[in-house]
């Protein structure tokens, strides 16, 4: 059927036009060979990714060898020997060849019998041993996930102006696809506004569409498809009034953003005089450069879940502070707020949390930190050194009762104790702020201002808790819009009771991107907007065009709305008002 | 095939460190070499064979290797082991 139209959750504010690539990945969780199945292709997968896994050794050798302590550098051999043994090698060529296992599921059996040998052995400095082999071997399986993808995409695109179109896609696999210079847009079939797929893709400026419905069985590979990541429409074999009409808009959009990147240096000034700081969220090492890019002043969020997500493994304390490190020194004399791990909820790190029943109400965040002190500390350590020039605070996720963050601060000052103790410089008045995404912090917002030093408002949790929405849902993501009323005035009392109380408030979530609430956080004064980079200049532009004055009227008229749809109808048609030309960009959220 | 006993002096026994020590020099001999302690033999170019042998200080173990150059493999791990203590002392 021409012209086919399919809705889903638009991510990225960009469109484009191209051929759909169905991305199937293999399930290759312990998969078995069928008979006379391709043994030499896991042979040379298990291989390619043995010589890849030995040269990131050899480099992670290498740097270690800087070190003053020859130690660690020396730790790294036993894993490259590893790589090496004869017995290794023989037995997963043996379990791939005479058993009929896929690599994976090779190299998996193959660490499960060590780890049992291993485990019979009474010496402890043996037993920790065990350690270093499960790391070697973690290493292998993220390649060879990697080495898979990689192949796969290869072999199935063709030309370029390729849309995958898949079911889902781990952060792991986004970043294999971003390699490839023939991918034009994605759309998947699950995944939600905040899904590691979505912050990737807009981080990496693709077009991209999630959470559409059905979608592998409307479409199929080589259909041409428009993906319009502004409003979340796909159009599955145009017709060419249609395609003329998104090429339209595709101008249009570009056009504006184009003007608004001229500005986006200037200040975020109002016409009478108001300022506020506009900074940037960020995750991915390769999203630093777009901090001077689009004129960002600082970090207001650096996530740090991807640092765990894409590894599988811990990254230890260097990794961690080489990665705070280079954000901060982009950003001096600027600050980056690093946001400790927030893990849990929808990101799961798969070997330590087992499913939950309420995941969004379970061990996630500062209470996962909390209940495992190893990895919080190895973190807060990292943090805690990289804030040696005194451009970094620190945030924490999930944060529901005031005593949490007293053991957060009890922490921080043991692990400031042992800093000293090694010598090693830090920042000591480093700023700690909690993240506002439970409704029970703005409900005691006045109590909380004893113990932060900042806070920071997380509207897509919080409007998730306020509303009992989970916005993955599609019986009830409706209901789900960071301008309902209730949230409004649960920013509003966390303004007022911080301000009163001389600490500042920052809003990170997805509200500080959505042009038609720009008003509204003026109208509440909140001191910062954390953004993804590329929506940094058409904020700038809007606000430069507002008065605190009459923000601060918008804002008085909206609390008096009934409904978000009110909020929504009302705010959008003012700013039109005053801002024509927006209408190209304006994320469609009417509902 | 040419074999020798040599006793484990160093304090820590062949912990990770002096294990990839002892599996580079073997590793550079052509002969095949395997190293023996309490009637258990592992292949001693294998790190993880190296490793599962926990040898702790004090304990003995044979060293065996079959090859043309079986003698000097032997006597290069025995002075590893004896003579330069793993470089640890």
């Amino acid at each position: 059927m021409k012209n086919k139209i399919i809705r889903g959750i638009p991510v990225s504010p960009y469109l484009t036009i191209g051929k759909a690539f169905i991305y199937l990945p293999k399930d290759t969780t312990l998969r078995r060979l069928k008979r006379g199945g391709n043994i030499d292709g896991e042979i040379s997968l298990f291989e390619n990714t043995r010589k890849k896994s030995l040269e990131q050794l050899v480099e992670l050798k290498s740097e270690l060898k800087k070190l003053p302590s020859s130690q660690p550098a020396k730790l790294i051999d036993v894993q490259i020997l590893f790589l090496q043994d004869p017995s290794f090698l023989e037995d997963v060529e043996k379990r791939i060849r005479s058993d009929g296992e896929s690599a994976e599921g090779a190299i998996i059996k193959f660490l499960e019998s060590l780890e049992r040998d291993f485990k019979d052995i009474p010496s402890s400095y043996i037993g920790e041993r065990y350690f270093d082999v499960k790391d070697v071997g973690d290493r292998l399986i993220s390649n060879l996930h990697n080495e898979e993808v990689s192949e796969e995409v290869k072999m199935g695109l063709k030309g370029s102006n390729n849309i995958v179109v898949a079911k889902r896609l781990s952060p792991s696999e986004t970043v294999q696809m971003k390699n490839s210079d023939k991918i034009n847009g994605i759309i998947t079939e699950l995944g939600g506004k905040t899904s590691h797929i979505a912050i990737i893709a807009e981080a990496l400026n693709i077009p991209a569409v999630v959470g559409v419905n059905g979608l592998l069985d409307e479409i199929k590979s080589g259909d041409e498809v428009i993906v319009d990541g502004i409003s979340g429409i796909i159009v599955i074999d145009p017709n060419e009034k249609t395609k003329r009409r998104f090429e339209q808009k595709e101008k249009e959009a570009k056009r504006i953003r184009d003007e608004f990147f001229k500005g986006r240096e200037l200040p975020a000034t109002t016409i009478d005089g108001y300022s506020i700081d506009i900074a940037a969220n960020i995750e991915l090492p390769m999203e630093i450069s777009y901090i001077k890019k689009y004129g960002a002043k600082g970090v207001g969020l650096l996530r740090t879940e991807f640092l765990y997500l894409t590894s599988d493994s811990i990254p230890d304390e260097e990794v961690q502070y080489r990665f705070y490190s280079e954000v901060a020194d982009t950003c001096s004399p600027d600050y980056v707020i690093v946001r400790t791990f927030d893990l849990g909820g929808d990101k799961i790190f798969k070997t330590e949390i087992k499913e939950e029943a309420n995941p969004f109400l379970g061990w996630r965040g500062i209470r996962f930190a909390l209940s495992n002190e190893g990895i919080f500390r190895t973190q807060l350590r990292a943090i805690l050194r990289a804030s040696a020039k005194g451009n970094i605070r620190l945030l924490i996720p999930m944060v529901s009762t005031v005593g949490e963050m007293i053991k957060v601060r009890r922490i921080v000052g043991e692990i400031m104790e042992e800093l000293r103790t090694e010598g090693q410089s830090f920042d000591e008045n480093i700023e700690i702020g909690a993240m506002v995404e439970i409704p029970s912090i703005c409900l005691l917002a006045d109590r909380f201002a004893g113990v932060v030093d900042f806070f920071s408002i997380g509207t897509n949790d919080l409007t998730q808790y306020t509303l009992a929405v989970d916005r993955g849902n599609k019986r009830v993501f409706q209901l789900y819009d960071h301008l309902d009323p209730s949230v409004i005035k649960l920013m509003k009392m966390t303004v007022e009771k911080a301000h009163q109380n001389h600490k500042w408030v920052g809003v990170c979530g997805e509200i500080a991107g959505d042009l038609v609430a720009v008003p509204l956080l003026i109208g509440l004064e909140v001191d910062e907007f954390s953004v993804p980079p590329s929506f940094i200049p058409q904020i700038k532009n809007v606000i430069r065009g507002l008065s605190l004055k009459e923000a601060k009227e918008l804002l008085g008229q909206a609390e008096k709305k009934e409904s978000a749809i009110e909020v929504r109808r009302f705010l959008k048609n003012e700013l039109l008002k005053r801002f024509p030309s927006l209408k190209d960009i304006l994320v469609e959220a009417e509902k | 095939m040419y074999e020798k006993k040599a006793k484990i002096m160093n304090s820590l026994g062949i912990h990770a460190r002096p294990a990839s020590m002892l599996v580079k020099l073997a590793s550079n001999f052509e002969s095949k070499v395997e190293l023996e302690k309490d009637d258990i033999k592992v292949n001693a170019k294998s790190i993880m064979g190296v490793l599962m042998l926990a040898s702790e200080k004090g304990c003995e173990i044979i060293i065996r290797a079959e090859g043309e150059d079986e003698k000097e493999a032997v006597e290069s791990i025995v002075e590893l082991i004896e003579k330069r203590k793993f470089d640890e002392e």
